[in-house]
């Protein structure tokens, strides 16, 4: 196969050498080349946010996002989430909890985009909350249940004192 | 009442949390795309790119020939044996063999080894068409000398249904107000975010299997079997994930469904397929847009006394569950109110768009959008607040409507009252500032339909030697929460918790058959069918207690995972340990089993006359709105729902899928519409298809469910039909609104700023072309 290219991604704190054209997306290497499906593909236009990881802690569409951009950077994907302690992050448990899951497949994306707003700002206002989450559909639920879920994550991950 | 039965359940009537949620949020939930299996070859199809158009030739040689390809097939690889759902209306083949209907049909595939080059492959198949002409328009279409879509369908007349109850002659004539208006309605799709995707198996056993994010897996299994020709014991469906429903293919047997194992069969290897959102949007399977012609008669104290309907709907160009869909509209025309007299003239009608079929309340959210944005309209002529006349017109409990409804629960005035209450609608309505305004609108929906073909429910029930429970069913959880609530009612009944119950997904191998889940049947009819099995199960664990603690089973209790007599609660035994005794000095397999069928009773579609459902639910929605005079935008400052769901076996799902439901329905009211120029639809693309986003609905503070708890006897533990519902007001209180609003009323959607602004303009036109006093009313 011409095109190619040796990359290095640092995936959830691994190391990954993959071999990619360079046209490559990061969503199609995350799930194709790497097995990591909990990046969800839908629209594969930037619309859906389903596709959403954090790069350096900020949520990207990985869709529109090559992977030989992503070289040198710190990649996270939901199945990095809950890695260091087998148990469930605040925010999964909140999403679980306040109903804000329903067919969940925007869920891995919302709950990433959660995690990067509560770095930037732990308590959040609710008109704030729906700003953050604005790129991501869901049609199952009308955002209500998310919107309770995330503001349930701050509230007590503000009382664990976790970031 | 609710206090009642929340003390008398352990499980039911509490929020549980979804059973998938864990799988779910931590991205491990496997759906059909995420299914990577040793040698799979990815598919695509080529679809036509004309509206009709016949086909002459169709040439894979080059496409075959590109490297990486490993199969090609077309429509003649298949037996030419159509498919679909109602008998009489078997239209569908898995790809087109001499002609095709719409933009987007379905043509030829390929399998490569990448989808990159299956694409390009799709470049390479060259199809001559003899283009014919095209219509749009149901009223072009039934005209003399227009194209014909189908041979077996004259007129292009795609489904008919026509009724009479009362007499409405004689209604109208008893009436002291008559109104007529026409209202249409627009194509919306289903919007849900996991494109339908499948990956198929034909083995050299000749055994197929379809791994695929399907509602109804055992109509998939049959409609495989139909349009391959062969038996469905060949066929094993099982079940993934589902990224969302709706209805929006998920429920049938699709081409891509038929070209994967027909890729497979070519190639010895597993074939997926995964529709691009693009082709998500252009493809069939979509709300069906109505021109609804409503006329009712009414006395002077508000009380109803006739309607007439006359719907045409642009059906496309197949038929997908269309005859259902048009009898539907009509038999829902009056609930939630009381119409002695009714007639419904409904015509289904080919035409060469994208096809349209079930969508979330299917042909019911039009018709309740026409008759009770008309209601509003007769209330405001006869000097009644909007409440009040749906107060007068009720249907009450042990009512049976003209057409042979039986109504049991129906807590219909407890929603309005309910409502009226929560939205403030008597401090606001007729007090709110200018361009602010307050809107009513109700509707209802049955609890599963008693159809012509499969409508009974079965379930079967394991309880194994650590206590645990396997819970078998064809009903699939879509995300609306079966899997929780089907898995609370085994553990009530069971007296174990619901983590204690697993509930695999459908695989028609090792799963009970059933229709799936549609029309809000699932918790109903599958719930009374899992609640029976695990009283089986109860039952036949009772007896070896009672044989094992020398008790009678009568006095038996199960709960705590505990069995143990009512009359000296010293005597019990642990589940875990009844079941092992059972299997190790019994043999016993405790395998519990229960069906549900709602009786014998069928609709004659011919009359319309017929008791469609078991059980059926009222919903009154309020909403308030805010429109921007400037712009014709219209914002939604608060929402207030009341729906009588029998009892809420789960709240918390119920109130998501209710107010999941009422946003919905917000899209289709104020954004959502599938813009077709000649067949080609212009926005197949979540950036110009516009959905509800976060920040287009009202605050949490200003939005509210309200569960009116009845007690439905035929419902398990008193539910019924939760969410689908809640959606069918919506748009007539989203145009009731606008009007309380700006005074403009929106008799066709969707209700957006352009539309908006010119309805505003035309009113002031009119205005001020009269008497300048009419300045007053801005």
């Amino acid at each position: 196969m011409k095109h190619l290219l040796p990359i290095t991604l640092r995936i959830n704190g691994e190391i990954h050498d993959v071999l990619v054209p360079p046209w490559r997306t990061l969503l199609e290497v995350l799930r194709e080349s790497l097995g990591l499906t909990g990046t969800k593909r839908s629209c594969q236009e930037g619309q859906c946010g389903t596709c959403t990881v954090l790069i350096d802690g900020k949520p990207i569409n990985s869709c529109l996002y090559l992977a030989i951009e992503a070289q040198g950077r710190d990649i996270l994907t939901i199945e990095g989430l809950s890695k260091a302690d087998a148990h469930l992050h605040q925010i999964q448990k909140s999403f679980v909890q306040k109903g804000g899951i329903q067919c969940g497949f925007c869920t891995p994306g919302l709950v990433l985009a959660t995690k990067a707003l509560l770095i930037d700002n732990p308590d959040p206002s609710e008109d704030e909350i729906r700003e953050a989450i604005v790129g991501h559909l869901c049609r199952c639920t009308g955002y209500f249940q998310i919107v309770e879920a995330i503001q349930d994550a701050a509230r007590e991950m503000a009382r664990q004192g976790s970031g | 009442m609710d206090e009642e039965f929340r003390n008398e359940y352990n499980i039911l009537g509490r929020p549980v949390p979804k059973k998938d949620g864990w799988l779910k949020v931590s991205g491990q939930a496997e759906y059909a795309d995420d299914i990577f299996l040793p040698g799979m070859l990815h598919g695509k199809l080529l679809r036509s790119p004309h509206p009709h158009a016949r086909i002459l030739n169709v040439d894979i040689s080059k496409a075959a020939a590109l490297a990486g390809v490993r199969a090609v097939v077309m429509g003649k690889d298949f037996p030419g044996l159509k498919y679909g759902n109602i008998p009489q209306t078997r239209d569908y083949l898995p790809l087109a063999i001499d002609r095709v209907r719409y933009i987007g049909e379905e043509v030829a595939a390929v399998a490569a080894i990448d989808e990159d080059t299956a694409e390009e492959a799709l470049d390479l198949i060259r199809v001559d068409y003899e283009p014919l002409s095209a219509i749009f328009d149901p009223e072009d279409a039934v005209q003399l000398g227009a194209p014909q879509l189908h041979d077996h369908a004259a007129g292009n007349i795609a489904g008919h249904s026509a009724f009479h109850f009362g007499d409405v002659e004689s209604g109208f004539a008893a009436s002291e107000y008559i109104r007529e208006d026409v209202f249409e309605t627009q194509p919306i799709k289903h919007g849900m975010l996991e494109p339908h995707a499948c990956v198929g198996q034909w083995d050299s056993s000749g055994k197929i299997t379809l791994w695929s994010c399907k509602m109804s897996p055992y109509v998939v299994w049959r409609q495989l079997a139909m349009g391959l020709g062969i038996e469905p014991g060949k066929i094993r469906i099982i079940q993934t994930f589902v990224g969302g429903g709706f209805s929006g293919g998920k429920q049938e047997a699709m081409p891509m469904d038929f070209c994967a194992v027909m890729l497979s069969r070519k190639t010895g290897r597993p074939v997926k397929f995964v529709h691009t959102m693009e082709e998500v949007l252009t493809i069939g399977h979509m709300r069906h847009p109505m021109k609804i012609w409503l006329r009712t008669g009414v006395t002077k104290d508000g009380k109803l006394q006739a309607q007439h309907c006359k719907l045409t709907a642009n059906g496309g160009a197949y038929s997908s569950i269309g005859q259902f869909s048009m009898y539907l509209a009509g038999a829902m025309l009056n609930l939630p109110y009381r119409v002695p007299n009714i007639k419904y003239e409904a015509q289904r009608i080919y035409t060469n768009n994208g096809f349209c079929g079930a969508l979330r309340g299917h042909t019911i959210p039009q018709i309740c959008y026409a008759r009770d944005s008309q209601l509003d309209i007769i209330a405001e002529n006869l000097g009644f607040d909007p409440i009040e006349i749906r107060r007068r017109n009720a249907i009450q409990q042990g009512d049976t409507t003209s057409n042979g409804f039986r109504i049991t629960t129906f807590g219909f005035d407890e929603c309005l009252e309910r409502v009226a209450e929560a939205s403030k609608w008597h401090e606001k309505r007729g007090k709110l500032p200018k361009w602010r305004g307050i809107g009513v609108g109700c509707g209802s929906l049955i609890s599963g339909a008693r159809l012509m073909g499969h409508s009974a429910s079965a379930a079967e029930i394991r309880v194994q030697e650590d206590g645990s429970v396997q819970l078998t069913t064809g009903s699939t959880d879509v995300g609306q929460g079966a899997d929780t609530v089907l898995s609370m009612i085994a553990a009530e009944v069971l007296g174990v918790e619901v983590d204690d119950v697993r509930f695999p997904r459908v695989d028609t191998d090792n799963t009970p058959v059933d229709p799936g889940t549609f029309g809000s049947r699932v918790t109903f009819w599958t719930g009374n069918a899992v609640k029976r099995a695990a009283e089986d199960a109860r039952q036949q664990l009772a007896e070896m207690a009672a044989q094992k603690l020398r008790v009678d089973p009568q006095d038996l209790v199960f709960r705590d995972r505990q069995v143990f007599s009512r009359k000296d609660q010293q005597q019990r035994v642990g589940l875990k340990e009844l079941v092992r005794w059972g299997e190790f000095h019994l043999g016993r397999v405790i395998a519990g089993r229960g069906a549900y069928a709602a009786g014998e009773e069928l609709i004659d579609f011919r009359t319309g006359f017929g008791n469609l459902s078991p059980a059926y639910t009222p919903s009154a929605c309020v909403v308030e709105v805010e429109v921007d005079p400037e712009t014709g935008h219209v914002t939604i400052t608060g929402i207030w729902g009341a729906d009588d769901s029998g009892f809420p076996l789960n709240p918390l799902a119920v109130k998501g899928q209710v107010l999941g439901a009422t946003v919905m329905c917000i899209g289709q009211a104020l954004y959502e519409n599938l813009i077709r120029v000649e067949g080609k639809v212009m926005n197949p693309s979540l950036r110009a298809y516009k959905m509800p986003l976060s920040t287009d609905v009202p605050k949490l503070a200003d939005v509210e469910h309200i569960s009116v708890i009845t007690w439905e006897p035929s419902g398990p533990f008193g539910a019924k039909e939760a969410g689908e519902g809640a959606g069918t007001g919506v748009l007539a209180a989203v145009a009731n609104a606008i009007y309380d609003a700006t005074g403009v009323r929106m008799k066709s959607l969707p209700m957006s700023p352009d539309r908006i602004r010119f309805a505003l303009k035309q009113k002031n036109e009119k205005e001020s072309a009269g008497k300048g006093s009419s300045v007053a009313a801005e």
